[in-house]
């Protein structure tokens, strides 16, 4: 019976690992806000990958979502703070887990919720129709957040003018600013720390990772791979597509609630626009429509991008140990026989390790004067125009992603047992059954 | 009422750029049955070549100088076709390899090539900054309408005699009696009322006088605009190739069997689509002289804007886009005056608000659209 509840205290535990390791100062200031980063675009990514993955929908427009969850969370750990406490922290105070840090994880629960509650809004008139149609208008949505956030009012000061206020503070979010006081020149109190986005972070993974083992996720991924046959089954589309979209516009509200607080981001309207929305889309469309652990992979490597391309001479002699993580993966993928979902992994893992070593090369390489331009220029400059090659030549290459909607820890199947040896090899209905059952993610 | 008539005149020059780029997109969504996401990326490129090929001509030294008319149209010429190009291009590389791929897979590409437009645009050709078109066009009014300042009850009254005399010939044109009216009158009838009412107010009525300006690039977007259409509504509805995308569009495996050359069709459809893009650009361009950097938010919500002017008219057809493109520069440009109207003071900023709520009114209510034939899955 409490079987279930085991993964809940394992994310706990794990969350209270890190922040114990950030506690003790194992963990610099520069790796905790990298790790910090990372775990919330994990986060927002695996939370698109639910609709863009699992649901086959396509949504362009989950910045927006994140940045409704971000301003509605700042909203209520801002002037609730001011209500309760009549101050605004510069930094969290002391101590592991300060009152002040309890608001801010129900000020990102509440954004959730206000993101949830947009995602409805905006999902059920364009989901009754064709996948394109959701495409533009969450891409449209984003924007129009951006605009409507730009005409925001000055945020407001102290706790008097609060009171005054009352729910009409709901208009005060700094406009174009992004949300710091004018008067005070405070914003947001960076309330993240490591324990909350490893436990929001944990917290979606196992929700993804229960959905697509349920009956729900296994009619989101029928809608994705067939929408006529999945109606024929008795799934109502547009109900089962709108529940897609609605998590994932929660989970990324949540992600938002977090990115406000974290240290070094300044929440502005620009969170909302397209770019950002790019940069979630970017690895669920890499790592694998559909599957988790693969988003993950991607989501992690292209968060460290920046920072590799800032500078590669760091990171090129990582290339012996991640080179020994690809060889060996393409050991085991090419040692693989009758099983293609699992060397298709261990070739997707090559290449995701290989990658850090070939960008910091590249990146070197474009920095170096005289090498590829006169002067050598930062190839992190020209981030965008290499995402959206990427985009276009995964489509034509490998339009399923690398991991497709398989799982690394599908892996451990490896160890388990070995398909019957069949002299006359599969027999062709077989195989295409093991196929479709692969497709659908369901068991080997 | 002076407000309202600017308007009007802004409505109808912003409409019927709205419309070529609403064609863009209808007319890939008609043969292909995708939202061509790099299509408003199609559009930016046309208002910055267009200022690349106007800066060539090296005019626009001094206030108020502009080049002789023609130098207008050989630049929207010399858009459109490096627009045309560049559409061939994108069909040929990107589209074409993935025509029997699922919906999905294409919808990825035409946004990676979006962005990659957009992007390489920005950082490796024009340059991250909006830069000034060349004036290709005087910046004085073509006329000027004097109107005292109304009585504001009264000018409601006006309005509704104008909006009568519009609607009177579609009254009248279903009762028995309507065989025997001239058709001339139709037209010449509800002109006549509309000129009177201007002409009536325009004689001193007392107060004060305000003017209505129409601006010479107002006239010249809508008469581009106006050429262009019944250029394509010619070629659609007039030529053997017009026939043959209209077979495409209805079944590319039937148009097949019927001996057309499908992938020519879908090319040379994507290059008409671009080159009108194109022209919207230019349009564009020269009604609102600082243009954007590529990447800029402003044009996709330009695309946006389009797209629903489309959807309005009903996505696929050639009529509506063109229909639906008014309707939405109405919608825009109205909303903005009633806005201000109710004293809100930036009521501009929010004109992209009024079109997204007609996005999702009509996606709720009549997702074919005005003009659209509503479609059926099958298996």
């Amino acid at each position: 019976m409490f079987a279930g509840l085991l993964p809940v205290v394992v994310v706990i535990a794990l969350a209270l690992g890190a922040y114990g390791l950030q506690r003790a100062e194992v963990i610099g200031p520069y790796w905790l806000n990298v790790l910090c980063n990372m775990g919330i675009n994990i986060l927002l990514a695996v939370s698109l990958n639910l609709v863009n993955g699992f649901t086959g929908q396509f949504s362009i427009g989950h910045a927006g979502f994140m940045a409704i969850g971000a301003y509605v969370a700042g909203w209520i750990t801002y002037y609730g703070g001011l209500l309760i406490w009549n101050e605004v922290p510069v930094t969290p105070p002391e101590g592991w887990f300060p009152p002040q840090v309890w608001l801010f994880a129900a000020g990102c629960v509440g954004g959730g919720l206000v993101a949830g509650l947009f995602g409805w809004l905006v999902g059920l008139p364009s989901l009754r129709l064709r996948g394109d149609y959701l495409a533009i208008v969450t891409l449209g949505f984003g924007e129009i957040v951006r605009v409507l956030l730009q005409q925001t009012g000055p945020v407001l000061a102290d706790a008097a003018a609060v009171k005054d206020a009352g729910l009409s503070s709901a208009m005060a979010l700094g406009g174009s600013l992004g949300f710091v006081s004018v008067d005070t020149g405070l914003g947001l109190t960076a309330f993240n720390n490591l324990f909350w986005t490893v436990f929001f972070l944990g917290a979606t993974i196992l929700i993804c990772y229960r959905l697509k083992q349920s009956s729900t996720g296994r009619a989101f991924l029928s809608v994705r791979e067939d929408e006529i046959a999945a109606q024929a089954m008795g799934i109502n589309l547009t109900r089962i597509k709108v529940r897609a979209f609605v998590i994932g516009a929660v989970l990324a509200g949540i992600g938002g609630g977090l990115f406000a607080h974290q240290s070094g981001n300044n929440l502005t309207p620009t969170d909302a626009n397209f770019v950002r929305s790019f940069d979630i889309l970017i690895p669920v469309v890499l790592g694998g429509l559909g599957s988790i652990s693969g988003v993950v992979l991607a989501a992690a490597l292209l968060t460290m991008l920046p920072e590799i391309l800032r500078n590669p001479g760091e990171y090129l002699p990582l290339w012996p140990w991640l080179g020994a993580v690809a060889a060996i993966g393409i050991g085991v993928g090419l040692a693989i026989r009758h099983r293609r979902a699992l060397r298709e992994v261990c070739f997707a893992v090559a290449i995701l390790a290989l990658a850090p070593v070939l960008l910091a090369l590249a990146g070197w390489a474009c920095k170096k004067p005289g090498w590829i331009t006169e002067k050598g220029f930062e190839l992190g400059e020209y981030r965008m125009i290499l995402f959206a090659l990427l985009l276009v030549l995964m489509m034509i290459l490998r339009p399923q992603g690398l991991f497709g909607v398989h799982e690394v820890w599908e892996m451990g199947k490896l160890f388990k047992k070995k398909p019957p040896k069949d002299p006359m090899g599969p027999a062709p209905v077989a195989s295409a059954l093991n196929s479709v059952a692969s497709r659908g993610g369901g068991r080997l | 009422m002076t407000d309202l008539l600017q308007t009007l005149v802004t409505t109808i020059a912003l409409g019927s750029l709205y419309a070529l780029i609403a064609l863009g997109y209808t007319m890939v969504y008609g043969v292909l049955k995708f939202i061509n996401f790099a299509h408003s990326d199609i559009v930016v490129l046309g208002a910055w070549t267009s200022l690349v090929f106007a800066g060539w001509f090296a005019v626009g030294e001094g206030a108020g100088a502009a080049a002789p008319w023609w130098t207008g149209g050989i630049v929207l010429a010399m858009a459109m076709l490096t627009c045309g190009v560049l559409g061939f291009t994108i069909e040929r590389l990107a589209y074409k390899p993935l025509r029997k791929a699922p919906r999905l897979n294409v919808l990825i590409t035409a946004i990676g090539i979006s962005l990659l437009l957009q992007n390489s645009g920005q950082s490796l050709i024009f340059g991250p900054r909006p830069k000034p078109m060349p004036p290709l066009i005087t910046d004085r009014p073509l006329a000027t309408i004097a109107l005292p300042d109304w009585d504001v009850n009264l000018a409601w009254y006006w309005l509704l005699l104008i909006v009568a005399a519009i609607a009177a010939p579609f009254m009248v044109a279903k009762a028995k009696w309507a065989a025997r009216i001239p058709k001339w009158a139709y037209v010449a009838g509800p002109a006549a009322v509309i000129a009177g009412v201007l002409l009536l107010n325009t004689t001193d009525g007392g107060g004060q006088r305000q003017d209505v300006k129409i601006l010479w690039v107002d006239i010249a977007i809508v008469l581009t605009a106006i050429l262009l259409m019944v250029a394509l509504q010619f070629l659609v509805y007039g030529t053997k190739l017009g026939q043959a995308m209209r077979a495409v569009s209805f079944n590319i495996p039937n148009a097949a069997l019927m001996g057309i050359n499908v992938n020519f069709v879908i090319s040379f459809t994507f290059v008409l689509g671009s080159m009108l893009g194109a022209a919207g650009g230019f349009l564009y361009a020269i009604k609102y002289p600082l243009v954007s950097q590529t990447a800029d938010a402003g044009w996709v919500l330009l695309g946006l804007t389009a797209f629903v002017a489309a959807v309005v008219g009903g996505i696929g057809s050639i009529r509506g886009a063109m229909l639906g493109g008014f309707l939405i520069s109405a919608v825009q440009q109205f909303g903005i005056w009633g806005v201000k109207q109710m004293g809100y003071d930036n009521a501009p900023a929010l004109k992209d608000l009024y079109v997204f709520a007609v996005l999702i009114f009509v996606l709720l209510v009549k997702p074919e659209g005005l003009l659209g034939r509503p479609t059926r899955e099958k298996v």
